[in-house]
């Protein structure tokens, strides 16, 4: 009887002190689920879902105050992806957040530009470059297509433009699900 | 001889038999177009980067001559293959299931036809390997069984890797496409020179050339040419599409099969097609770039079937009326054959260096659309497939865009054979689900590298941001500890003390002087030096 007591004592605590150990030498510093939820998003930054930013989209759905349909220009593949690492049922991108749109990447007009550099301040990745009374242009590669650079400009030069497929990108189509003629 | 009927073969799985259709453009040789009128160059024939234009519109180019460098290590240079004038430089509309256009060369042809300088190479087997391969880099040629892989790398094995043995892929299994067959027919002895260069480059301890046993002419013609030739025998492999994939050439021919994740080099076998190492007699042993290809042009749309020997950049039209066709009765144009070929959007694109076969067909050969109806799970798709895949569950994953579960189910390893396609019987376009998925993978991919970018860019902006800001109040902090507080706040009242002090010597000063006044009865000073608000000197 004393023994058991005894033992089961000294058991719990050895593995008190384990854990109380693990605790602190494994602690994880913040949520390791907004990271991979941060990971699915495309990482525009535009705010069309409600959140100031990708991140703080992640750290919502978390906190449950978003949903997982809320994200734009991730579209479907990101909805499907979310619900996946959710377990959650996939639904349809929210209207009240914008359509999914294709890929498009902001230009300014360099002839009406007058280097306010407003766009610059608003531009979330540091993709317009410019300095000011000089010519602003966007770096069309780093260029996400957020759209948050449109409202600041005071004459309105910039223009969001569709990105050109090209051959190097271009994907074969979902199939038409309804008749097949391919063979001969 | 006796070595290719003792040699063993082994069989792979699945695969199907199509109708041929091959007689009909194997009875007349191989034909020689006349001079196209235009010639449109891609730059982007091969996989890998598209190469560096080096002309200027304007510029006279002689034929053989580069117009455009290969741009990176996976690339091949673009040659003028006739003498002319480069008359524009920009996007036109290419051979590509996208219907979309890509940066081209195009080439006025002057009709005089003029080589560039160039000569043979003395003694291939003298060369270095790599300078061997250097000649076939700058020579352009990439494979050419409509894969387009750069040939140079392939006959780079790396250090380690040694070559047991070399297939020359003569099966040409699709349907309707004969140019191999026909090359075979009427220029064996070049072809087997080709591979002899090709063995050497790559050390090879055999060559082994494989023919589908549907081809009996093509067979004596390869077996009479490589007779005296060591360590080179013909085998004849049985008729069965898609025995012409070299993964699966491979298992039929040496019994080895290829890893998931690894090509066929890594198991010590290479494959070249027949016109890749044609292509390559034509560079070592005649120093002439890769300019034309033969091209199988068919389909019910052209009565005179036949190979042609077209120019790269020919347009596919004026072969078609050259072999009496009529592009008016074509209902759809197919560039490769129809289990692997796409569907093209117009007559006039060029033919470029993966353009095996343009076959021309009517509304009457075509078969009628048929609708596709649900999986009935019968299991016709993966008794077919030759890759060992499952394509009835590949076809969920890929339906619902569940592209990681597909790719659990080896989507990678299809080869988009389209057996699986040809043998559903609720016409279920599966191969089209499969190629869909693999292009969404890398696009979500491409996305991802992207994203990731962003993700960086939109950090180092944040801290960045932070940091300005906290610049600015340590600034704004350290303007106001530029003079010490306490010291200011004393030396402030002192100054305020200082100033009541002299405004109240004034005002004294100002009250005994109208003391004075107005016991001296004299005016007062028009003045009020002190306090002229309150006036309380009056």
């Amino acid at each position: 009887m004393l023994a058991a007591i005894i033992a089961l004592t000294v058991l719990a605590a050895v593995f008190g002190v384990i854990l109380g150990f693990a605790a602190i030498r494994f602690k994880v510093e913040g949520d390791p689920m907004v990271d991979r939820i941060d990971a699915l998003l495309p990482q525009t930054q535009c705010g069309q879902c409600g959140f100031p930013g990708c991140r703080p989209y992640a750290e919502g759905i978390i906190a449950g105050k978003a949903d997982i349909n809320q994200c734009a220009p991730g579209g479907e593949a990101t909805i499907l992806a979310l619900a996946d690492l959710l377990d959650r049922e996939p639904k349809p991108l929210n209207p009240d957040n914008g359509v999914e749109k294709p890929k498009s990447v902001a230009v300014i007009d360099e002839l009406r530009c007058i280097g306010c550099t407003l766009c610059i301040q608003a531009c979330p990745v540091d993709a317009i470059v410019g300095a000011a009374k000089h010519m602003h242009t966007v770096v069309a590669e780093e260029c996400t297509g957020c759209n948050l650079c449109l409202p600041p400009c005071p004459v309105d030069c910039i223009a969001m433009v569709p990105v050109k497929q090209d051959i190097q990108v271009w994907k074969w189509p979902y199939p038409d699900q309804k008749v097949v003629g391919q063979a001969l | 001889m006796m070595q290719a009927i003792r040699r063993r073969l082994w069989a792979f799985h699945g695969g199907v038999h199509p109708v041929q259709h091959k007689h009909v453009s194997t009875e007349r040789p191989i034909q020689r177009p006349r001079l196209p009128r235009r010639i449109v160059l891609p730059l982007h024939q091969h996989i890998g980067e598209p190469a560096d234009i080096v002309v200027k519109v304007g510029d006279h180019v002689l034929k053989g001559q580069a117009v455009a460098h290969a741009s990176g290590y996976v690339s091949a240079p673009v040659h003028a293959p006739t003498s002319g004038t480069v008359v524009e430089i920009g996007e036109a509309p290419i051979p590509h299931p996208s219907g979309l256009t890509a940066p081209c060369i195009v080439i006025e042809p002057d009709g005089e036809d003029r080589w560039i300088e160039h000569g043979p190479v003395e003694n291939y087997r003298e060369l270095a390997p790599s300078a061997l391969r250097n000649i076939i880099r700058e020579a352009g040629i990439v494979g050419l069984g409509g894969a387009g892989f750069p040939t140079y790398i392939k006959l780079n094995p790396g250090h380690a890797k040694a070559i047991d043995t070399l297939i020359l892929n003569g099966v040409e299994c699709e349907p309707y496409i004969t140019c191999d067959d026909m090359l075979m027919r009427e220029r064996a002895a070049e072809i087997v020179s080709g591979l002899e260069i090709v063995a050497h480059a790559l050390q090879a301890r055999e060559s082994v050339i494989a023919i589908e046993d549907n081809k009996p002419e093509a067979f004596h013609a390869m077996q009479e040419a490589c007779k005296d030739i060591p360590d080179m025998s013909v085998v004849q492999v049985p008729t069965m599409y898609p025995s012409g994939d070299s993964k699966l050439l491979a298992k039929i021919v040496t019994g080895k099969e290829v890893p998931s994740d690894k090509l066929s080099i890594h198991i010590g076998l290479t494959c070249v097609n027949v016109g890749t190492v044609y292509a390559v007699h034509r560079a070592i042993h005649h120093g002439e770039p890769l300019l034309s290809r033969i091209v199988t042009v068919t389909g019910k749309a052209v009565d005179q079937a036949c190979n042609v020997e077209a120019l790269i950049g020919t347009p596919m039209d004026e072969l078609i009326r050259q072999c009496d066709g009529n592009v008016s009765r074509i209902e759809r144009l197919i560039m490769g054959g129809p289990m692997m070929g796409f569907a093209l959007h117009r007559a006039d694109l060029p033919i470029i260096k993966t353009t095996n076969c343009i076959i021309a067909a009517t509304a009457a050969e075509l078969q009628p659309p048929r609708p596709v109806m649900p999986c009935i799970r019968c299991g016709a798709c993966s008794d077919a497939c030759p890759a060992n895949l499952l394509p009835q569950q590949l076809y969920w994953f890929a339906k619902t865009k569940d592209v990681e579960k597909a790719q659990e189910y080896n989507l990678f390893d299809c080869i988009e054979c389209g057996a699986c396609s040809y043998v559903c019987p609720s016409n279920i376009p599966l191969v089209q689900y499969f190629r869909y998925a693999k292009g969404d993978v890398w696009t979500r991919e491409r996305e991802k590298e992207k994203s990731e970018i962003a993700r960086r860019r939109h950090e180092s902006r944040q801290k960045r941001l932070e940091r300005e800001k906290a610049e600015r109040e340590a600034k704004r902090q350290q303007k106001k500890s530029a003079v010490d507080p306490a010291a200011m706040a004393e030396k402030g009242q002192s100054e305020a003390a200082a100033a009541m002090q002299r405004a109240e010597a004034r005002r004294d000063a100002a009250l005994r002087e109208a003391e004075k006044h107005r016991t001296e009865g004299r005016p007062r000073p028009p003045t009020e030096p002190a306090e002229p608000r309150n006036g309380d000197a009056e």
